[in-house]
């Protein structure tokens, strides 16, 4: 037993492609039996993913759930940003540049619309809990564009590490929220060609709520919301700390 | 040669990367502006060029086709090392702010959904049965 410890921890990431891919046999099968197919098994496969991401979390106390077990150690290498990079960029190669050019626009429109919503609501939460100050405002509002603009705006603006916790908070379980959420409404944002999953990309903007919401809807429609939303955290991190801080100052002092 | 083609995909990885870096440096944030999105654009445009020149063999689109295909895989890894205990415990400022960001953010990708062409889902659909043909 310890010897088959040793052999995968050696080699973690060949355990876990092992493990993912019993992840995906054990959804594929959930899938079929118990829904009929009507819940897509990637959906099923995220869930698990996530739940036992938490149980990673509890055991270990660590931050990067399940990849803190050692024994799971390798699936930090395999959903790490490297290799989601990579595979996000690879399939770009089916992608129609004309739909592309078509929905650029629309695309731009969404991606600042799903800068500035979101911020709004944030702001607004915060402000209804009690933090009334500008600069937990704009963090908290940061934090729910992704969990990325809400700590690089907090340090910006010199939140406290509290709020910036909390922003890191906001933008976590928005982008589980919209992993899980995306198959599900799918169809009344009718998520269903290049054009809408550019504005889906643009307005959802987290890059991990984005591409696993897209993947469990309709893979072919992930290089489209990629495109849009790969943008949206830069362009967060440079509004956040500038006019939308500004602007929230002037409104709140 | 496969690895041609795994090559090429890792060449417009690291550019579009770098650009995106360069990017953000140059607009002062800290933090890469659109380098997945630059290096997927790279991608297209040496598929476009490759394929124009005649010289991409089935075997160099493998080397990417096989990336491509490990995408969802790769999200469940991905999904499982999230912090999800963190994200738990933000308490109800973080839930009900970001339950609301979503709930939002639906409506109104659905609202500008609408105000498309009626048909887009069916019009896509159809084009890629073509391009199969």
């Amino acid at each position: 037993m310890d010897m088959l410890k040793q052999a995968i921890m050696q080699n973690n990431l060949v355990a876990a492609f092992a493990f993912v891919g019993l992840i995906i046999w054990v959804s594929g099968h959930l899938s079929r039996r118990l829904t009929n197919g009507r819940v897509h098994s990637s959906a099923i496969a995220i869930v698990i993913g996530l739940i036992l991401a938490y149980w990673g979390g509890v055991e270990t106390g660590g931050t990067k759930g399940l990849a803190d077990i050692k024994l799971f150690a390798g699936i930090g290498l395999m959903g790490g940003a490297m290799l989601r990079d990579f595979a996000i960029i690879a399939t770009a190669f089916d992608v129609q540049v004309e739909e592309v050019k078509k929905a650029g626009l629309i695309g731009m429109l969404s991606l600042m619309l799903g800068i500035v919503l979101p911020f709004v609501v944030g702001a607004s939460v915060a402000y209804a809990f009690g933090y009334r100050d500008a600069v937990s405002m704009a963090t908290i509002g940061a934090g729910a564009m992704t969990y990325i603009v809400g700590p690089v705006t907090g340090a910006a603006i010199g939140a406290s590490s509290d709020v910036i916790a909390l922003s890191i908070g906001v933008g976590l379980i928005k982008a589980i929220l919209v992993m899980v959420f995306t198959p599900v409404t799918a169809r009344f944002m009718r998520l269903d060609n290049p054009r809408s999953a550019m504005v889906f990309g643009g307005m959802a903007g987290t890059t991990s709520g984005v591409a696993a919401g897209l993947a469990a809807t309709d893979p072919r429609l992930v290089p489209y919301g990629a495109l849009t939303a790969t943008f949206y955290t830069g362009l967060g991190c440079l509004m956040g700390p500038s006019v939308l801080f500004l602007a929230t100052r002037a409104l709140f002092g | 040669m496969i690895i041609y083609g795994t090559a090429i995909l890792a060449a417009c990885h690291l550019l579009g990367v770098y650009i995106g870096d360069l990017l953000g440096m140059l607009i002062g944030v800290k933090a890469n502006v659109g380098g997945v999105g630059i290096s997927m654009m790279l991608l297209i445009a040496a598929r476009t060029y490759l394929h124009k020149k005649g010289i991409m063999p089935a075997t160099t689109l493998a080397g990417v086709g096989f990336w491509s295909a490990m995408y969802i895989p790769i999200v469940i890894a991905m999904a499982s090392q999230q912090n999800v205990v963190a994200a738990l415990k933000g308490g109800p400022v973080a839930v009900v702010g970001a339950i609301l960001t979503v709930v939002l953010t639906v409506c109104v990708i659905a609202m500008i959904n609408r105000s498309g062409p009626e048909d887009a889902g069916a019009t896509w659909q159809a084009s890629l049965a073509a391009d199969r043909v």
